[in-house]
């Protein structure tokens, strides 16, 4: 009895493999699709050459003032010049440190909250929410033997990040709380906070940031006047409040009855109930839609320009107005909108890999 | 979800007992309210009295006495604030609209585009999608506004397309038409075209019903539409005259003028939402299993007939949501128009017409009022429109 012996499989055609197959495959396939290629490959052409030509081959790095700037391309040299207002607003320089400090002491200390073999994560996470903020507006504001700045004087990409961390501290833990406001059974507080949700939800950031500005001062008793930034960063956590609450309300709908019912047959009360079987389980549903809505307050943030808060955009709006750098918005723009870009990319970026990381495979 | 118990505790104090908490609780919370909005119109009213502010909508009768530079219904400096209100009404909803109808054509180019067999193309949409979400809007206004139009030359050496149409900073000048002579046949004609491509439709259904035969309507009709207002326009003239910009010396006559602010927003709006557009069209595609697809391919439809009856229809269902807030997100984002001073309902009436009269609570009122009726009414138009589209279950 003599063995069959598979012949060898023959190599695959030449043209359905290696560089030539996958041109093939992903961009030849039809003569629709070359076509479609080739209009694809002459928008590139189009743009690609000319932008990094402008922005990096024929454009000037250094200098001091605007007559450097003699090339064709892109004038960095007025972002150098003018960074630090860019950053810092009218902070006084000599106590820039501060706002380095605050930042560097944001991130040491929450350094511990990354590491996954951290075991106090929850108390210390209170404990940082409980200190830090106070610790924070010390160092910016001052006061207690530091040299007191006004918030008048804060501004540049530090106002934008303070405004978008105060929106984001204060919206979440407020829409949480109008989410479970909204799915109670007491009609009196669903009919408030669906009002109020509703209300915020309606009308856009800038008629609210208007509202801020011409109204309050009526709505508060005679000589009372709030902080102009105060102000806004209140009118910024109500209005993402409202849109973290659908996010969430969303979350706590796509939990089952059962574990609702599992919790209270535990003896777990209502606070109890929420805190340590559903919201888990919902937040960590809807962490794409949270990170959303924050993506989209970081960008909100901008708007504080219309009550003439002196923010990241604003400045740089301000200073393509200087009569010595005319004719540099391009430049100041482009800049904005590459740090504007990064934090959001970033967010988004980190929320994929949150989500990835907190995945139980849990899914219907 | 009823969570608590609706048995009363016996022997329990009142304060255990889950009803009695709730209804202690409620009480607690409106009082807080109701005494927090009395406090508020207690200090208002305190405020405007110390002030000399008379409340009130009386102001509205009042003449405005500033110009605007662009208003779709007639408007002069002596017309009353209560015109302002609806210039500025018709400029937010002119933006709104022709922002929402360039957003979906791109945001569907693009979210068919993200799904593109062709590699090329889907890198390249991604990039588009990544690169505008991510940038504020107000910011993309700014950009277009101050570094694409602002350096563009002057009306005496405008970039023109064809000598029809001139690009300049001082905006955009289109052809403008108005009514020719054969205007009215031409309307009517295209009445009728469609009013018969409705009777053939029924007819082909009807005929294919009974005997099975196929009838190329999509053609026919097609045929008829261009067919029959053309016959028209040969017969009884032109519909319309156009109306040339024409270069002089110093700047642009005739034609439409668009406003560079409005070039600016609609440009900026549509370019940002259309970017969120696609990714809510790729979702809703993907959305629609695959198994659709084939089972469908497997009956024999053809790729056309496919898309339309089969991965549309439900892909729509997953879309409609999405796409509603995104509209309201449009309408409401018309408001950054105020930035670049656009005349539209926040710059013109919560901004000039409020410094102007110093009535800050009525003209609020009437600006946040405005854009809780836009939102209401397209979430109840999309709403009704969902119900009709959605899944008929058991």
């Amino acid at each position: 009895m003599t063995q069959h012996v598979f012949k060898p499989d023959l190599p695959p055609p030449p043209r359905e493999v290696g560089l030539a197959g996958w041109l093939r495959a992903n961009l030849f396939s039809n003569w629709l699709n070359g076509l479609l290629t080739l209009l694809g490959l002459y928008l590139v052409w189009l743009i690609v050459p000319p932008l990094l030509d402008w922005a990096i081959f024929s454009a000037d790095w250094s200098g001091e003032t605007r007559s450097d700037c003699g090339r064709e391309g892109a004038c960095w040299v007025f972002v150098q010049v003018r960074f630090g207002q860019f950053m810092y607003g009218f902070y006084p320089v000599d106590a820039r440190w501060r706002v380095d400090a605050t930042l560097w002491l944001a991130l040491v200390a929450a350094a511990p909250l990354l590491v996954r073999q951290f075991r106090h994560k929850v108390r210390y996470g209170l404990a940082y929410l409980l200190v830090y903020p106070w610790l924070a507006f010390w160092l910016l504001h001052g006061g207690l033997g530091l040299q007191v700045v006004p918030t008048s004087q804060w501004g540049g990409l530090m106002l934008t990040i303070i405004i978008a961390a105060v929106g984001i501290a204060g919206a979440l833990p407020l829409g949480i709380l109008l989410a479970l406001g909204r799915r109670s059974d007491m009609p009196a507080i669903r009919v408030l906070c669906v009002t109020f949700i509703e209300f915020w939800r309606g009308v856009p950031l800038i008629t609210v940031l208007f509202m801020s500005s011409v109204m309050l001062p009526l709505f508060l008793p005679e000589g009372m006047n709030l902080d102009k930034l105060l102000r806004a960063m209140l009118m910024v956590i109500f209005f993402e409040a409202a849109y973290i609450a659908e996010v969430v309300r969303g979350g706590l709908q796509a939990i089952p009855k059962g574990q609702y019912e599992a919790a209270a047959a535990m003896g777990l009360g209502y606070w109890r109930m929420m805190g340590l079987v559903i919201l888990p389980q919902a937040l960590k549903l809807v962490i794409p839609g949270i990170v959303n809505t924050f993506i989209a307050l970081f960008k909100d943030t901008s708007l504080v320009i219309i009550i003439g808060l002196f923010d990241f955009l604003n400045s740089i709006k301000r200073a393509t107005a200087d009569p010595a750098w005319l004719g540099m918005s391009t430049e100041g723009y482009v800049f904005a909108a590459l740090v504007y870009w990064l934090f959001c990319f970033g967010m988004s970026r980190y929320s994929m890999h949150l989500e990835r990381r907190l995945d139980t495979g849990h899914r219907s | 979800m009823r969570t608590n118990g609706s048995t009363r505790r016996v022997g329990g104090s009142l304060l255990t007992d889950p009803q009695a908490r709730a209804w202690l609780f409620q009480i607690v919370a409106v009082v807080a309210v109701v005494a927090f909005g009395w406090f508020l119109f207690h200090n208002t009213q305190a405020n405007l009295a110390h002030r000399g502010i008379n409340s009130g909508f009386g102001f509205l009768d009042n003449a405005a006495g500033f110009g605007i530079p662009q208003h779709l219904i007639d408007y002069s400096e002596s017309d009353t604030y209560g015109r302002v209100f609806w210039v500025g009404l018709l400029n937010t909803l002119l933006v709104s609209v022709v922002g929402i109808v360039l957003a979906t054509v791109l945001g569907f180019v693009l979210g068919v585009a993200r799904l593109s067999p062709n590699w090329l193309i889907r890198k390249l949409a991604t990039l588009y999608i990544e690169t505008f979400r991510n940038i504020p809007p107000l910011l993309q206004i700014f950009f277009v506004y101050f570094a694409v139009i602002g350096p563009l030359p002057g009306p005496r050496d405008s970039l023109s397309l064809g000598d029809l149409v001139f690009v300049n900073n001082r905006g955009l000048q289109l052809p403008a038409p108005s009514a020719g002579d054969g205007f009215w046949a031409f309307w009517l004609a295209l009445l009728l075209a469609i009013v018969l491509c409705g009777v053939l439709a029924r007819w082909a259904k009807a005929r294919r019903d009974a005997t099975g035969r196929r009838f190329p309507l999509f053609w026919s009709a097609l045929a008829l539409l261009v067919a029959v207002p053309w016959l028209a326009a040969l017969l009884w003239g032109s519909p319309f005259q156009w109306d040339v910009p024409q270069l002089q010396r110093f700047n642009i006559r005739g034609g439409w003028t668009v406003i560079p602010e409005l070039v600016a927003i609609v440009v900026a709006l549509s370019v940002y939402t259309a970017a969120f557009i696609g990714e809510t069209v790729r979702a809703g595609i993907q959305a629609v299993s695959r198994g659709q697809t084939e089972a469908a391919a497997s009956l024999g439809l053809r790729p056309g007939q496919l898309l339309r009856l089969v991965i549309i229809p439900q892909a729509l269902r997953v879309i409609v949501p999405p796409l509603t807030s995104q509209y309201l997100n449009l309408a409401k984002n018309s408001s950054l128009a105020a930035a670049i001073g656009y005349p539209d309902m926040v710059s013109l009436f919560a901004g000039t017409v409020l410094n102007q009269t110093g009535q800050a609570i009525e003209t609020m009122a009437i600006t946040m009022s405005v854009y809780l009726a836009i939102s209401i009414s397209i979430s109840l138009l999309m709403n009704a429109y969902n119900k009709r589209i959605a899944l008929t279950e058991r």
